[in-house]
């Protein structure tokens, strides 16, 4: 517990929960666009510029290290779009191809970054599944810095990107730049990969993109409280999930950030007030007795079909 | 007056040509029905003009200028089935939308905006329904919503995609009377059709459409059984009653 007391371990927990409240936003925008899946993609596709931004520097920088992760994730991305466009494959096997090629590409270069001399130290492979506790400082400004950009970016133009998503054809007859929304659209997932990377890691991240909205969407019929309940689930995920794994050594963030935004999916799920199982539970057995009133029907031997709504 | 002008238009939709040497004018205060069978291009035509679907060649001008200098003037109702109705947000919130080009980029609407918006929905008879979430909408009650989203943008020109298309008899008159107040109000509209026996009664011109421009004109002189004929090939029987209204029996 001592390492949550330190300065540095509450500047990693905050640059978590931004992490969180970025994903949430971004999440919800991938949920209407119903790319979800695209997120996934993306941050796999990230493996190999991490490692290879590490070939050309020589060591460990996280700016660069990220840098080299926004380029080969946005690679992924436009190979997706090439492919969806000029080939007669499909969206998500498109994404499933990318995936796994670039992620298997990673792997293999972080095989040999790890043999080289030095390179064992790098900690490189903490970006598999994330090592919040690694970082240092200037690590975290970055971080928080880089999630403040994409959270603005999805407040600011809030009404912009809800007739994006809802419309987008009237949305461009309005002259609305819907190309420009595209490319600025696939740039945030990418950032918002790139600011989970360390904290939760290549492949969790994409939990991080998709549970939040989702379980959001169990609470409400605004976009705009789908977007705060998204972002808060988010950000309290990232906050709770850092303070599990602070209290053992070395134990990775990743995993318990996504283990604690799976239990808020569930309860989500169970307990939701629009659509979940109890409330559909309870209105189905209402709707029920509102059809038979009599609580056990008298058998007059004729057999009755109670209708199932 | 021209307010729109279409010329040499071609379109491809995947592999194939959907519209090819369409061309024709529409005259301002006109009222016209686009008319065809299914994989005409009707749709296609619409998008094409309004720069949604690339074109292969030709051009469009609207009121004898580019589409980008006068696309505050023109207002676009998509097809009800386009957009995804489970989307959380309410009627006055889709209307409001209609709104966004005047609000202005990255500022948020303000009263003003929602009482216009309220206005419109009262109009197409949906005041009541203004907080209503857009999935518990009948299909009928949707497109009022679309309709009203157009009002709003207080546009010259409408093209209109399918408005009446699975709506129920209520929701068909309350368009059609809006559409011919926005006519008397001296403002075109166009409109995706598909019924061929009130064609006569909503439109005062009409476009017959398969993959090119079959005919067009006003609807009592353009609007007859041959037209009708080489329009939609073999696949209708034509009979002519002593009304002089066609009727038309589907195969």
């Amino acid at each position: 517990m001592s390492i949550l007391l330190s300065s540095n371990a509450q500047w990693v927990l905050i640059s978590t929960m931004l992490l969180g409240i970025a994903a949430g936003l971004i999440g919800t925008l991938s949920y209407w666009k119903k790319q979800s899946l695209m997120s996934d993609a993306l941050a796999h596709a990230c493996l190999p510029g991490i490692v290879i931004a590490f070939f050309i520097l020589g060591e460990k920088n996280l700016p660069v290290l990220l840098i080299g992760a926004a380029i080969s994730g946005l690679i992924g991305a436009l190979c997706i779009q090439w492919i969806r466009a000029f080939t007669r494959i499909k969206d998500d096997t498109a994404m499933g191809m990318i995936l796994s090629v670039f992620f298997g590409l990673g792997i293999m270069l972080l095989t040999i970054a790890n043999r080289m001399p030095g390179g064992n130290q790098s900690g490189l492979g903490g970006f598999i599944f994330g090592q919040a506790a690694a970082m240092v400082k200037q690590d975290v400004y970055t971080m928080s810095i880089l999630a403040l950009v994409v959270i603005a970016a999805v407040i600011l133009p809030f009404k912009e990107w809800k007739l994006f998503l809802f419309d987008p054809d009237f949305a461009q007859g309005l002259g609305l730049p819907i190309k420009a929304l595209n490319g600025l659209y696939t740039v945030l997932v990418v950032m918002a990969v790139v600011v989970g990377i360390q904290a939760v890691g290549v492949i969790l991240i994409a939990a991080m993109l998709i549970i939040p909205a989702v379980s959001a969407r169990y609470w409400t019929h605004s976009f705009k409280w789908m977007m705060v309940l998204s972002a808060l689930f988010g950000g309290a995920a990232g906050a709770v999930g850092t303070i599990i794994s602070a209290l053992g050594e070395g134990w990775p963030t990743g995993p318990f950030i996504i283990v604690t935004v799976s239990a808020m999916f569930l309860f989500s799920l169970l307990f939701g007030l629009e659509k979940g199982l109890l409330v559909q539970y309870i209105q189905h057995r209402r709707q029920k007795r509102a059809v038979s009133p009599d609580p056990v029907p008298p058998d007059w031997g004729i057999s009755t079909k109670v209708r199932e709504g | 007056m021209v307010v729109l002008s279409v010329n040499d238009l071609s379109a491809s939709y995947r592999k194939n040509v959907v519209l090819h040497d369409v061309s024709f004018q529409i005259e301002s205060g006109t009222l016209t029905g686009i008319v065809g069978p299914n994989g005409a291009g009707k749709s296609t035509l619409l998008k094409s003009i309004l720069g949604l679907h690339p074109i292969l060649s030709g051009s469009v001008s609207f009121f004898g200028s580019s589409l980008e200098k006068v696309k505050k003037r023109i207002g676009y109702v998509p097809q009800r089935g386009s957009v995804d109705w489970d989307f959380p947000t309410n009627a006055l919130d889709v209307v409001t939308m209609g709104l966004y080009g005047q609000i202005g980029w990255l500022k948020w609407p303000t009263r003003l905006h929602r009482k216009k918006a309220m206005e419109a929905l009262e109009k197409m008879g949906m005041a009541d329904y203004a907080q209503r979430q857009i999935s518990q909408l009948s299909g009928g009650q949707q497109q009022r919503v679309f309709l009203a989203r157009a009002l709003v943008q207080e546009a010259d020109l409408y093209f209109m995609d399918e408005p009446l298309a699975g709506v129920d008899a209520a929701t068909e008159r309350a368009i059609m009377s809006t559409l011919q107040e926005l006519k008397a109000k001296g403002k075109t509209v166009m409109v995706v059709h598909h019924d061929l026996q009130t064609v006569q009664d909503y439109f005062d011109h009409v476009l017959l459409l398969n993959r090119t421009v079959i005919a067009h004109g006003k609807t009592d002189e353009v609007f007859t059984a041959e037209a009708i004929a080489k329009t939609y090939g073999g696949t209708l029987k034509l009979a002519k009653e002593g009304t002089g209204y066609v009727h038309i029996i589907k195969q």
